[in-house]
């Protein structure tokens, strides 16, 4: 494989739609085996740059290489080693679950008594086995987003493509999700997959790239992201009135203060080390010590106002 | 062509669950029409001289048969086309497999046709049975009717893949379809229509395709006039391909 083993390779990867630039020469690559993350606002482009490298939105100029193949001539060879989880389901009402596998697994080709076998499996995986035979329409939300995953597993894919895999789902819905990506993950299975939620990010990801405006604003491991651009703990501070003013209080002794109309946030390696000093200061009504989350980076870089 | 039969597939499989109904209406149709207008209307049209030459039933029979066609072609082909892009998103799911647009396209017009194809048959056998049908040419009025069926389907999907929002599908039926099926030579000839828009009743596909289903059912069919038919709705066909696969791509791949 070209492009130094990497399954997606990006550069200078631009879209426009008219006048509007929604990815702005972004450069990546994926490595074979690794969750790598899209994380960002809406609007950031990430859902741009998942359907450029679907193949099922032409690249307005830069480089990319999917598989090592060019998605503008290559188009459906590279589909066909894909995987994909749109953001919006694609399922079909009409048919029954395993019906949904087997259709969408004759698209690649595949013969019925291969698929039926497969959709067993698969059905097995996403823990849908019960509801096989089952009309698509009632099932719950979790539910069709775990068949749309099992659906886009129907081709054995190199390089499995999630477009906010979990975004809609209660709790207890995107844990089972999660879990079954994990899996996927130590079976070797590549995973691509874009985010608004850092828990997720931090959850499934090696990698990931924080998009802002279009643009790629940091690159790293969730942990590395936390470290270089956050710090290690964060005290919360909250208060029963107005907040008094904070400036000064912590000079030199906390790397940045960020002060939102409900709190006070202070960014520290120590917390611990800040409580008295803020008790006998601020009087604040609670003191909570946590540690820093890819949140914190995320809102430092892209902002706290709503892009939408 | 093989990836369109993929399509094809996806399509039968979700009708099996609707056949049921849709056979029904197939077969209660014709019978309800051809029962009305031949039996009902027939009795006060065929009063005294033919002023058509043939009983009323035989004349209106192969243009409610091809017209049923274009009736299914066109349901068929707009909202369908619209959910498959808007609401269901099937045509989503084909294209990130490994089908291509054109694909994806042709895929749902066999299925149009097959529909239109399943439809006239029954139809066809219908018109026999009301002794409709005066030589053995008319078994040839079927693929008439089914070509005349793409020749709507396709500018249609094409149209309904464009349109912004499904006001545009209702606003298609009302000032195409429905005055098409009353008057191109479905229930009269167009002779009785005013100059003007008796040229543009012969600018349509379904008086091409109603004529020669006539004169096949009636065995007065030539065939340079056959031929001309046919060739207008091929290209009327043609023309609809070609414009539905720009459609498509400009609403699936953006």
């Amino acid at each position: 494989m070209p492009d130094g083993g990497a399954l997606i390779h990006a550069r200078g990867l631009t879209k426009r739609f008219g006048p509007l630039c929604a990815v702005d020469a972004i450069d990546f690559d994926v490595r074979k085996g690794e969750a790598f993350g899209f994380l960002g606002p809406n609007g950031a482009g990430k859902s741009s740059t998942m359907r450029m490298i679907g193949c099922v939105s032409p690249v307005t100029d830069g480089t990319l290489r999917v598989l090592g193949l060019d998605p503008l001539t290559d188009g459906p060879a590279i589909r066909g080693r894909l995987g994909v989880v749109p953001q919006m389901d694609t399922l079909d009402n009409e048919l029954t679950v395993r019906e949904n596998l087997v259709i969408y697994g004759r698209y690649f080709g595949l013969s019925r008594r291969e698929l039926r076998a497969r959709a067993d499996d698969l059905l097995e995986f996403v823990q849908l086995e019960e509801r096989a035979n089952d009309p698509v329409e009632p099932l719950s939300g979790g539910m069709k987003r775990r068949l749309t995953i099992a659906r886009s597993l129907v081709n054995d894919p190199e390089l499995l493509l999630l477009d906010e895999p979990t975004t809609g789902l209660d709790p207890q819905a995107r844990h089972v999700v999660w879990d079954r990506l994990f899996r996927l993950k130590q079976r070797g299975v590549t995973l691509v997959l874009t985010t608004h939620y850092m828990d997720e990010a931090e959850q499934l990801c090696d990698r990931l790239v924080i998009m802002h405006q279009g643009r790629i604003a940091e690159e790293g491991s969730p942990a590395e992201l936390i470290q270089r651009l956050s710090t290690r703990e964060v005290v919360e501070l909250r208060f029963a009135g107005d907040t008094p003013p904070v400036e000064g209080v912590f000079d030199g002794r906390v790397a940045r203060v960020e002060e939102l109309p409900d709190r006070v946030l202070l960014y520290t390696d120590d917390g611990d080390a800040l409580v008295p000093l803020a008790h006998e200061r601020l009087g604040p009504q609670s003191v909570l010590v946590r540690r820093s989350t890819l949140e914190d980076v995320f809102l430092r870089l892209t902002g706290r106002t709503l892009v939408d | 062509m093989t990836g369109a039969m993929l399509a094809y597939e996806h399509w039968l499989a979700s009708y099996r669950r609707l056949w049921r109904a849709s056979i029904v209406s197939s077969i209660l149709n014709p019978i309800l029409y051809l029962a009305a207008l031949g039996v009902g209307l027939g009795k006060l049209v065929n009063h005294g001289a033919h002023p058509l030459g043939v009983s009323y039933v035989t004349y209106v029979a192969p243009g409610m048969l091809v017209a049923a066609g274009m009736n299914i072609a066109a349901f068929e082909s707009t909202w369908p086309v619209m959910g498959a892009i808007k609401w269901t998103r099937v045509y989503h799911a084909m294209l990130a497999a490994p089908l291509r647009v054109r694909d994806v396209m042709i895929g749902h017009q066999l299925y149009f046709a097959s529909r239109v194809a399943a439809s006239t048959g029954l139809y066809l056998v219908a018109l026999a049975a009301f002794g409709t049908l005066h030589s053995p040419y008319a078994v040839l009025a079927w693929p008439v009717a089914v070509l005349a069926g793409v020749a709507f389907s396709a500018p249609l999907a094409a149209y309904a893949a464009w349109a912004p929002k499904d006001s545009y599908l209702a606003a298609v039926f009302r000032f195409a379809v429905v005055p098409l099926f009353l008057f191109s030579g479905t229930f009269f000839p167009v002779t009785r229509l005013p100059e003007g828009l008796r040229q543009l009743a012969y600018a349509t596909p379904l008086w091409h395709g109603v004529d020669l289903a006539r004169h096949l059912t009636l065995g007065t069919v030539t065939w340079g006039m056959a031929l001309v038919h046919v060739a207008y709705l091929v290209a009327f066909a043609a023309a609809g391909l070609w414009l539905a696969e720009r459609a498509y791509t400009r609403k699936l791949v953006r």
